[in-house]
């Protein structure tokens, strides 16, 4: 299950947003384990970085609704003001992670004992900051006619398997 | 929480350099914010002492002092009344840069006299912000020791950020205890031995509430000397960012911080009666030691005794019955209170004590006795005095329960292998205990430490063995790939979005991306802003209300766009709208406005008007498979559109988009300046596709007998329509006509007045045969009464 949308906190700096995006996915079953997320995960995110050795570090975490939990953290360079992905010993943090918790499944009236997954939630916004090398969230929301401009993509070109998301 | 690494040492036996530590740290889920070493920009100052100081020949508030530096013997320059002969203090040399006043030592004359360095205050060093006098240091120390060493600030400080499931790390001995787990050294970390109490307690403690206050444990110590603490404590508190106060206030902030066991020492003689946890009574108020006074509920834990509120239990003590340098007899308190009442005491004061943060989380409950046992001992060796037996109110909450684990679920549910032996051995570093369930089960027992009380399942305790192990061992598997989808991936509100997303980008608007909240003024100006759709806790009070439209927004965008000096915009944003708390209240809606600058084109209209707003919204809509041959068009629409610029297209009762010129009220309301073409469609309005099968398409019928068309012209009232003339028109024949459009319309002189002439152009399609003239005339015949029966119109002659 994966799902997307907008989400909402009470935060304000040029890393953090009051509204952004939210992609969150969910695997339920008998057998997925914490190495199936951790291989999903850094098939997607190698995927969208389009860099093959984007260096992906998995760190324990605490999360109410997983358990065991994680971050995720991408090998940066933050060197010269800027953020480069895929080179240099930097780490910064993009998504959380985990394996739902049993008092989650049990609430949703599935039993812990035979079913387990996981579950993991990042902000788009922060992740195209990433990958195209925006210094500023905000910017994102600025609806500058210069900066759609630049940052746009040509509507005829869609996402898929083949060419990517452009 | 703060703590240096030779605090981390005295707990860690461990080779282990610096960021060996931290990165283990990291990887078992204590996230290190950062490591400072305070000593660093210290590295070219060192010890010195001032040999003799006279005053300054040509200078009142100047003194020339004899300073013993590890550069020999210097001449040196003071203005501070502090320096004298025999002051040990700290000397920076010709060329050293000074981080307090940003200025670089040069050999230069002070008022005719050379100085050859600086001696230096607090504030020039950046320690702190005494700007009044140069530092006194201890005396005994050697001249030249680097300044870093002599203040002990030569020790990095590593910050962390600890989660709130793990309260135990808010103590050093707590991160040794996994660090130790990990494998990077041995836990140190001295058992406390009891203190024997060498009479029974004057002072009585007890515990009215025992669920905001299940235990409360307290200890009579007679003739203590209470003054500055040593110098390794004052030290070890400054490089966390903590005031020494005096040793007994020092002590208690030092256990908090090495054990995350917060304790209170009261001033007996301060005392009257039972000293007693219970909850507070409206109209209380207590003076803190933080200078503020705080009013109390019934729903906060107090400190009492029979006279006065002393403090606020586990969040902070109160000024009247604090310690001081006089303090003889004292009462230690070490009790026990509940996560939730101190956590809400904390939100509802604003106040958070490092106490506070830590009985907010949940103390060890098997640390309570063991903690005043280990304040005492401290206390008695910094501050001498003989102490009562230990007092102790109320009971301590049970263990944490024990759980029945099949090793088996680590590679289950994290998919690592590890040994059932190395699950025990883990758990057991730990501080959980365990025992085989017993003959023929592959479970164990294990038995949670009182500090951890967040494990509760089997899958906390694969959480503790998984990442001891480390993240880096889980495996790598090939992620599935699915053949294909069988259901579609997109719902139909999702698909349609994205079709009028690109539909309206490949007409030349620029996708917009704005907030879902907006001020309430500009909801109000937008038919919003009831009371429920107001944000209970906005960031801003211009985002404190959920927006009816994404309009103001964009048409503020705009406006910021041409204020930068661009005024040609066309945005859009496809987002929801919120009308209100119901169910089916926010809705999917595609908006868009578009600012021109005035065209200087030769052939082009100067401004784009409301029929290019309809062309876009019908081109929108086609593209996402509305059925826009069904669509009526009205011109009523809400207050913030311009009446009579502005359309609205219906199906049956549904509005689906307004179109037009957004109101100047509205427009000036918001603070925008020029007139703007806007329209929002509202997805969600349209009907649902048809279900699947029936999307099959009828065969193509390709008819070899041309069309023909007839002009029409009728004079009709101004109030009627076009649309209703080719509703009519087209309603006239069903098999025979095909399209009607509108070619003409004309107010001219002979008209009547309130008339006007609407021209139309209608397709006939024979199918059969051709038609003759009679059919031809037959049809036109019905045409001509339909129209008239519709509107009440005539045949212009």
């Amino acid at each position: 299950m994966i799902c997307m949308g907008r989400t909402f906190r009470k935060d304000w700096d040029a890393t953090h947003t009051t509204m952004f995006h939210q992609i969150e996915g969910l695997v339920i079953d008998e057998t997925t384990s914490m190495a199936d997320l951790k291989s999903v995960l850094t098939a997607a995110l190698k995927a969208y970085f389009e860099v093959d050795d984007v260096k992906l570090r998995f760190r324990p975490h605490h999360f109410p609704f997983t358990e065991p939990s994680a971050e995720v953290d991408v090998g940066c360079d933050r060197s010269g003001g800027t953020l480069k992905i895929g080179t240099g010993d930097d780490w910064l943090e993009i998504l959380g992670c985990g394996m739902v918790h049993p008092n989650v499944l049990r609430n949703c009236g599935i039993d812990p004992e035979k079913y387990q997954g996981y579950a993991f939630g990042m902000g788009i916004d922060r992740l195209a900051m990433l990958k195209y090398g925006m210094p500023d969230l905000r910017d994102l929301f600025a609806n500058d006619t210069r900066w759609l401009k630049h940052y746009g993509f040509s509507p005829f070109l869609l996402p898929g398997l083949a060419q990517g998301v452009g | 929480m703060k703590f240096t690494l030779s605090w981390l040492k005295e707990h860690l036996a461990t080779d282990a350099s610096i960021d060996a530590i931290v990165e283990t740290m990291t990887m078992t889920g204590l996230e290190v914010e950062g490591v400072e070493n305070a000593g660093e920009k210290l590295g070219a100052f060192t010890v010195a002492r001032i040999i003799s100081a006279a005053k300054h020949p040509n200078a009142d508030k100047l003194q020339v002092c004899q300073v013993e530096t590890k550069l020999g013997n210097l001449e040196i320059v003071c203005g501070a009344p502090n320096a004298r002969a025999g002051l040990v203090t700290a000397f920076a040399p010709i060329g050293t840069y000074i981080p307090g006043s940003g200025i670089t030592l040069e050999p230069k004359p002070v008022r005719g006299v050379v100085s050859n360095g600086m001696l230096c205050s607090g504030a020039e060093l950046e320690l702190d912000t005494d700007a009044d006098g140069i530092l006194e240091l201890d005396p005994e120390l050697k001249v030249g020791t680097p300044l870093a060493e002599a203040l002990g600030l030569n020790d990095p400080v590593i910050d962390i950020e600890v989660t709130p499931n793990r309260p135990d790390w808010l103590g050093v001995a707590g991160i040794a205890r996994d660090l130790a787990a990990a494998g990077v050294g041995k836990q140190t970390t001295k058992p406390v031995l009891p203190v024997p109490g060498r009479y029974p307690s004057p002072q009585k403690v007890a515990t009215e509430d025992t669920h905001a206050c299940p235990m409360f444990a307290g200890r009579f110590i007679r003739g203590v000397k209470n003054g500055p603490s040593p110098v390794w404590l004052q030290q070890r508190l400054r490089a966390i960012g903590q005031k020494p106060i005096t040793a007994l206030v020092d002590i208690t902030n030092l256990i908090t911080h090495d054990r995350a066991r917060p304790l209170h020492v009261y001033d007996a003689a301060k005392l009257n009666g039972v000293v007693r946890a219970r909850m507070g009574k409206e109209g209380e108020s207590f003076k803190a030691l933080n200078g503020n006074v705080y009013n109390v509920t019934p729903a906060m834990c107090v400190i009492a005794d029979d006279e006065r509120v002393l403090g606020l239990g586990g969040v902070i003590g109160g000024e009247y019955s604090g310690v001081s340098e006089t303090t003889t007899d004292i009462l230690v308190e070490c009790a026990y209170f509940d996560t939730t009442i101190t956590h809400q005491t904390g939100r509802a004061l604003t106040l958070t004590t490092d106490a506070q943060y830590r009985f907010a989380r949940g103390v060890d409950s098997g640390f309570v006795v063991p903690g005043l046992e280990l304040a005492t001992r401290m206390i008695l060796d910094l501050c001498g005095g003989e102490p009562s037996e230990i007092m102790v109110a109320g009971d301590l909450p049970p263990p944490p329960k024990a759980i029945f684990f099949d090793p088996d679920r680590v590679r289950q549910l994290a998919g690592i292998d590890v040994k059932p032996t190395r699950v025990r051995a883990v758990l057991k570093d730990l501080g959980f205990e365990t025992s085989a369930e017993g003959q023929g089960s592959k479970r164990i027992i294990v038995e949670p430490p009182t500090w951890r009380r967040d494990v509760e399942g089997g899958a906390d305790l694969v959480e503790e063995v998984a990442r001891i192990e480390g993240f880096d061992k889980l495996p790598n598997n090939e992620p599935p790939r699915a053949n294909g989808f069988r259901a579609p991936p997109a719902s139909v509100g999702e698909s349609r979005t994205r079709l009028a997303r690109r539909a309206a980008a490949s007409l030349g608007y620029n996708e917009a991306i704005t907030w879902s909240f907006c001020s309430r003024a500009q909801a109000e100006a937008f038919g919003g802003g009831g009371e429920d759709m107001l944000v209970a806790n906005p960031i801003a009070s211009e985002l404190d209300c959920m927006r009816p439209t994404a309009l103001p927004h964009l048409l503020a965008a705009a406006q910021k766009n041409a204020d930068r000096g661009f005024d040609d915009a066309r945005l859009f944003e496809a987002g929801p709208a919120y009308a209100n708390t119901n169910d089916g209240g926010q809705q999917r809606t595609l908006a868009a406005v578009w600012r021109a600058r005035p065209s200087r084109h030769w052939r082009a209209a100067p401004q784009p008007d409301i029929f290019d707003a309809k062309r876009d919204v019908l081109m929108i809509l086609e593209a996402i498979g509305a059925p826009v041959a069904s669509l009526q068009t009205f011109s009523d629409a809400p207050a913030h559109w311009r009446p009579g610029r502005t359309g609205a297209l219906k199906l049956g009762p549904k509005v689906i988009a307004y179109y037009g010129e957004i109101h100047p009220r509205t427009l000036k309301a918001i603070g925008v300046e020029a007139p703007a073409l806007a329209f929002e469609i509202f997805l969600d309005a349209l009907p649902a596709p048809r279900a699947k099968g029936a999307r099959a398409k009828s065969p193509l019928e390709k008819l070899d007998l041309q069309p023909l068309t007839r002009d029409f012209a009728f004079i009709v009232d101004d109030k009627v329509t076009a649309q209703d003339v080719v509703r009519a028109a087209i309603g006239a024949d069903k098999a025979l006509i095909t399209d009607v459009n509108l070619f003409d319309v004309y107010r001219g002189e002979r008209k009547q007045a309130g008339k006007k002439s609407l021209a139309i152009e209608v397709t006939l399609q024979p199918k059969e045969k051709t038609l003759t003239d009679a059919e031809i005339e037959a049809a036109s015949a019905k045409i001509v009464s339909a129209v008239m029966k519709a509107t009440g119109g005539m045949l212009r002659g």
